[in-house]
């Protein structure tokens, strides 16, 4: 594999980690404008772990995702009493608030950015990156995932069958944070180097973008949607500025041709229909 | 004294605030629709303007044309995003698609002008850089001075034409209740582009404001206002004129305070802290309506 598609394929990694971390608050409603700063956080900290503690790499990762885990479910309480552009705004402004704060943190090396030992390479990311998929999936399948949408479709009538709307949006808020304090950790292991300019508006609006051009009805979506921006802007390699033009213009058009996302319900149910069909087919004699 | 210097110059920069703020809770009230091609109208305005004085044209025109081009945008923006989405899908506001379509925009429109005008930022050959008043010790400049008044006067113009004019009932109603205004003989078809419009105008004439004032121009000068603005209006509260007025100036000055005291690296701090502050203790702004803005995504 050539440099070139490898350093793609972590790139990839890195935004299907963080396209899911949006992904799993937002299949329970909530849009989270912030992504940066989890991101920012579990790249910090895993940089942290690694470098001025010693912790060997397995260490670092699972710990960052932890402590970032818990900054989110920490805040997901003032973020809650918030809604709709109100919570966006909120998630923005902690984002912000988080860049704020690390640009001027000494220890971390401030604006000039901080060294990262440890180097991971596409064999830790790539199975990394797969395990966030396969347990979003498990986790949209349970019955947790089921009280996720049920919140996403409709609150009131969610809370009326008695499921626990404030746990299942908290929940949700903090898987959310945990798997973008992944995202972090394997960025700071894989480019070596953290600097919070990674980390800014930018990142989250693009990551946002991923998961509603996908689709936030299936654990599908955040997947199509991370390729469909990693591997588009890549083909359209004219020059970079226009190609960024086109990008845009694929975004307002994918809005006006599938507003739900690439992949909804309704077509993995269409595809499952048909895939069985064929099946009951070729059993019959 | 040099408290009071500050003062001025925030709420100098606050008046800007306050417009862009203006457009955004405007959007959001009657259309429930956070629009983030706010900066890039205002930075259309501004570097189309510049771009007009390199073809020769008198600045006071240019910066005209730079208002006209925006609100052409704005008008662009409206066709793809919100009427689209009406026609076919019933209510635009019970998705996403709007801000995600808004975001689109932003992008197109930040790198054709990337394209067309480069990404250095540019001096615009502003005729009035040192034109100030002395009032002992202070210096105000006449340029921030009339723009914080004529900022002022315009969201007065607009407040009264919300209040009174037919059109400005015909948003209200809209804002309210679009279904019920269709049955009461409003076309939303025609009365929605007027929010664009306004939206427009107003981005433009901030980032004319802007340009006039501190005299510099890039490609993304539309991100950093566009977000204290943001800011300014969360504080005040979403759909509401006044709380978008009182958001603008509390951001400047927060602004202006927080870089005369602590240094211009921490200024995210205080800003952001303040909003998520405010939003905890009072979720809905300082002065926002209990339903606006709420609506699920």
């Amino acid at each position: 594999m050539s440099g070139y598609w490898a350093g793609i394929l972590a790139i990839l990694c890195f935004n299907i980690v963080v396209a899911y971390s949006v992904f799993l608050p937002a299949a329970s409603g909530q849009l989270n404008l912030g992504a940066a700063g989890f991101v920012a956080i579990g790249a910090y900290t895993s940089g942290y772990l690694s470098t001025d503690v010693g912790l060997a790499m397995w260490l670092t990762i699972p710990l960052a995702a932890l402590f970032t885990g818990a900054v989110a479910f920490l805040m997901s309480f003032p973020i809650l009493r918030t809604r709709g552009v109100y919570m966006v705004l909120a998630t923005f402004a902690f984002a912000e608030i988080v860049q704020g704060v690390y640009i001027n943190l000494e220890v971390f090396g401030a604006a000039a950015g901080y060294p990262v030992d440890a180097y991971a390479g596409l064999g830790v990311i790539a199975p990394v990156a797969l395990g966030v998929v396969v347990v979003s999936f498990f986790i949209m399948s349970t019955r947790f995932g089921l009280s996720m949408r049920a919140v996403h479709d409709d609150e009131r009538v969610a809370a009326l069958f008695g499921v626990n709307v404030r746990m299942t949006q908290v929940t949700a808020f903090t898987l959310g944070g945990l798997v973008a304090g992944i995202g972090g950790a394997i960025w700071a292991h894989q480019f070596n180097y953290v600097e919070i300019q990674n980390f800014n508006v930018m990142l989250s609006i693009f990551v946002l973008l991923y998961v509603l051009i996908g689709g936030t009805q299936t654990a599908f979506g955040p997947l199509v949607g991370a390729l469909f921006f990693t591997l588009v802007p890549e083909v359209l390699r004219v020059s970079n500025d226009w190609r960024f033009v086109f990008f845009g213009v694929i975004i307002v058009m994918m809005m006006v041709v599938r507003p739900e996302g690439i992949v909804t319900r309704t077509m993995t149910e269409r595809v499952t229909a048909l895939l069985t069909f064929r099946r009951g087919n070729a059993a019959k004699p | 004294m040099l408290i009071l210097q500050q003062l001025i110059s925030g709420l100098m920069i606050g008046g800007i605030y306050v417009m862009v703020a203006v457009a955004f809770t405007l959007t959001i009230g009657m259309l429930n629709f956070l629009n983030f091609t706010i900066p890039a109208l205002f930075m259309l305005a501004g570097m189309s303007a510049w771009g007009l004085t390199t073809l020769g044209v008198h600045w006071a025109a240019a910066l005209l044309g730079g208002v006209v081009i925006a609100t052409l945008a704005s008008l662009i923006v409206e066709r793809f995003t919100y009427r689209y989405m009406r026609v076919r899908y019933g209510d635009a506001t019970e998705h996403a698609l709007p801000l995600v379509s808004s975001l689109g925009f932003l992008i197109v429109f930040e790198h054709l002008v990337l394209i067309a005008l480069g990404s250095d930022p540019q001096r615009f050959p502003t005729p009035f850089t040192s034109s100030d008043i002395h009032i002992g010790p202070l210096i105000i400049g006449i340029p921030q001075l009339v723009s914080l008044f004529l900022s002022l006067v315009i969201v007065y113009g607009l407040s009264q034409m919300l209040k009174h004019s037919r059109v400005g009932r015909a948003l209200r109603s809209i804002a309210e209740n679009p279904d019920a205004s269709t049955l009461m003989g409003v076309n939303v078809n025609y009365i929605v582009p007027v929010v664009f419009i306004i939206t427009g105008v107003m981005a433009g004439l901030a980032g004319m404001l802007f340009t006039v004032n501190y005299g510099d121009v890039s490609a993304y000068m539309g991100d950093n206002v566009a977000t204290k603005a943001i800011a300014g209006m969360v504080i005040g509260g979403l759909g509401n004129i006044w709380g978008a007025i009182a958001g603008g100036l509390i951001v400047g000055l927060t602004e202006v305070m927080a870089i005369h005291f602590f240094g211009a690296d921490i200024v995210k701090i205080p800003i952001w802290g303040l909003l998520l502050l405010i939003l905890v203790i009072r979720p809905t702004g300082l002065f926002g309506h209990t339903t606006i803005g709420k609506g699920k995504f």
